[in-house]
């Protein structure tokens, strides 16, 4: 594949496209602030000051590195290849999503905004960036699917001890992608004090790239981690990661999009089947390509071009487009794109329960569900690394719940 | 000459301000919406804005999310809204129909074909919010090719050196946005908008139309006195979604004509 292209990491163009995805698809009165944020960034990708201040607060405040865990007793029940789990569920506040948060709110203060708004599905980015926000002493407000709002009591009282405005969504449908209009609605009221810190590399130019280069973090580690335990310059064989919108996954595919002998293996959510019904958030695998939320993607839409509504046990998987450069990897090929299951996933969240005491979130569980498939087939010299993006506490009511057991609670979905 | 081109050129003959209509096609449903655009140049419109509905409208405020989802739910389509332009056509060929709305139905249908099909239509005009200068190869320069004009949204964040860009490839009128935000939200301001109508004028000979915060027939003549027109939508919506009459409805367009022509 690299006869064809020169790099898969030089992406975006100019334009913030990859290929013909991404882009800047945006009203009129947010473009001059994408343009500022876009230099801004520029400035800051190469300011020796900024990567060291990401840095300082990676290992003091998050906890990085991440350890990469080699999973002994997964790899041993599978009975194929070496598992190992890049566990970022370690992280403060218990996802990848502070990665991403951090250097945002970094580049809004280097700014001088003194606002910060941000969408959630069900509550971990709004979380982190509650976390963050309280960190710097930014006002933070967060919406929120009001139908999430309802049954994420849990993070939403967070979010609320953490000091931020959870303001509650009802336009539209009340999810994850109205949550994100209503985001552009202040934005677009807000835009000369307000900051819009996005949770996923998706949204218009400059923000798919950047949230990519903020979680890019989590590769780059890999690829020193990996050789500590199985020998010098010794690279995975096999990167699987879960996608909603799919910042997890970039930050871990993007440090090895040019080592071809790395597979590369995005999970989307399957819901309860990728079929006519749409019950699903398989935006690469049901989906087609569409203009939404400022870029070009692979959306689920119906004939009209209508956005429709995701399905998935996981609404941090719940969101009906993806990140544009996922949308160019899985048209050129470098990266294959699959999809799992509600009750797979389900299945492989007591598999980690059982196997290696890890309680992973239901997002990396459709990431371990596919990885329950795959290692078997494979030899044992084959290195399959997961992005155990995130824990699971907060999924224990949706789980009991599946598993016939009323613990009481709202049903309490997972967090994005 | 399009039929906006002509419409301006008959205003400023007869010394008079333009008043432009917003309504959402096939809110309440496709029959009283028709109904409702066949009533507007009686009551004094010089220019209908026709919402294209979209699940995800996201300059809009709620007034204009719901008449979306409103018009959605009674079966609009992007084949419907041409349609009922089409047969508002069959009765008047001078008032200017432009179609508003967001650009995925539209990439979704295909560009080529939408194009073809929105001429045929009777439709003269496009504004599509979420298509910046950034992205003309999408659909403005198409649209120009075919002989649609292309409006483009000009706004408070647009600075002077972002003027230009965003008046190139511009035709039939510019669009200047009272406020930083959605429409249907705060009330537009003539103090504030004077000096930028004034602004944009510099850089154009194009008529500037004000819209976003124009409720009421007194702003109406305020704003369109201080521009070449003004435009109401979501006080319209307002109406249309109280479940009022065609009837009722034309009479409150018609004060907002009235005020907007006093100017």
């Amino acid at each position: 594949m690299n006869d064809l292209f020169n790099s898969f990491m030089s992406g975006p163009n100019e334009q913030g496209r990859f290929g013909d995805f991404g882009g800047r698809f945006v009203s009129e009165t947010l473009m001059p602030l994408i343009l500022a944020l876009e230099a801004e960034y520029e400035k800051a990708k190469t300011d020796d000051t900024f990567w060291a201040e990401m840095d300082d607060l990676w290992k003091h405040y998050v906890g990085r590195p991440s350890p990469l865990y080699f999973a002994s007793r997964m790899t041993e029940e599978l009975g194929g290849a070496k598992i190992y789990l890049k566990r970022d569920e370690l992280n403060h506040t218990g996802a990848h999503k502070i990665n991403n948060v951090l250097g945002q709110i970094i580049l809004a203060r280097r700014m001088g905004k003194t606002r910060i708004i941000a969408e959630t599905g069900a509550g971990q980015h709004g979380v982190a960036t509650a976390t963050v926000c309280a960190k710097f002493g930014l006002k933070c407000v967060v919406y929120m699917g009001a139908h999430d709002v309802e049954r994420q009591q849990p993070n939403v009282f967070r979010m609320r001890l953490l000091g931020a405005e959870v303001v509650p969504v009802t336009s539209g449908r009340g999810t994850l992608k109205d949550a994100m209009n209503d985001a552009m609605r202040d934005w677009v009221t807000n835009v000369r004090d307000t900051f819009y810190c996005i949770g996923t590399a998706a949204g218009p130019h400059p923000y798919p790239a950047m949230v990519r280069d903020f979680q890019s973090i989590i590769g780059k580690e890999v690829r020193w981690q990996l050789p500590e335990q199985e020998g010098e310059g010794r690279l995975p064989d096999t990167l699987v990661a879960a996608i909603g919108g799919g910042s997890n996954a970039i930050g871990l595919f993007h440090p090895f999009l040019d080592d071809p002998s790395v597979n590369i293996i995005g999970v989307e959510a399957g819901g309860k089947g990728v079929n006519a019904k749409m019950e699903h958030c398989a935006s690469l695998t049901g989906g087609r390509p569409g203009v939404l939320h400022g870029n070009r993607t692979y959306l689920l839409q119906d004939d009209d071009g209508q956005i429709l509504e995701g399905f998935s046990i996981s609404a941090g998987l719940d969101y009906p487009g993806i990140g544009p450069e996922h949308a160019w990897l899985h048209d050129t090929g470098r990266a294959k794109y699959v999809s799992i299951t509600d009750k797979e996933a389900l299945e492989a969240f007591q598999f980690s329960c059982r196997t290696e005491g890890i309680i992973p979130a239901l997002e990396p569980s459709h990431a371990l569900a596919h990885v329950m498939k795959l290692a078997p087939t494979l030899p044992s010299d084959h290195i399959l690394v997961m992005n155990m993006c995130g824990r699971g506490d907060k999924d224990i009511y949706t789980v009991a719940k599946h598993l016939g057991q009323d613990m009481g609670e709202s049903e309490g979905r997972s967090i994005d | 000459m399009s039929r906006i081109d002509a419409k301006f050129a008959a205003l400023k003959a007869e010394g008079k301000k333009a008043f432009v209509a917003y309504v959402m096609a096939g809110d309440p449903d496709e029959i009283r919406s028709l109904g409702i655009v066949k009533a507007l140049p009686a009551a004094g419109v010089d220019i209908i804005e026709l919402g294209l509905p979209f699940t995800d409208p996201m300059a809009d405020g709620q007034t204009i999310q719901l008449a979306g989802q409103r018009a959605l739910e009674a079966g609009m389509t992007l084949q419907g809204t041409l349609d009922l332009a089409a047969k508002f056509r069959e009765e008047d060929d001078t008032t200017p129909i432009v179609l508003m709305g967001y650009y995925n139905p539209i990439y979704s249908r295909g560009v080529d074909r939408f194009l073809a099909d929105a001429k045929a239509a009777g439709i003269d005009g496009l504004i599509v919010v979420d298509l910046p200068p950034e992205e003309d190869d999408e659909l403005c320069i198409p649209a120009q090719a075919a002989g649609l004009n292309f409006i483009r949204l000009a706004t408070p964040t647009t600075d002077d050196a972002r003027l230009p860009k965003v008046l190139t490839n511009t035709s039939g009128f510019v669009y200047y946005v009272s406020i930083t935000g959605i429409t249907g939200a705060a009330e537009a301001s003539g103090a504030d908008v004077a000096p930028e109508v004034a602004r944009i004028k510099a850089h154009t000979d194009l008529p500037v139309i004000v819209g976003f915060g124009v409720k009421t027939p007194q702003k109406a003549e305020e704003i369109a006195g201080i521009a070449d027109g003004t435009v109401v939508g979501s006080a319209i919506v307002s109406e249309i979604a109280k479940g009022k009459s065609v009837a009722e409805v034309a009479a409150f367009v018609k004060a907002l004509a009235d005020g907007a022509h006093r100017a």
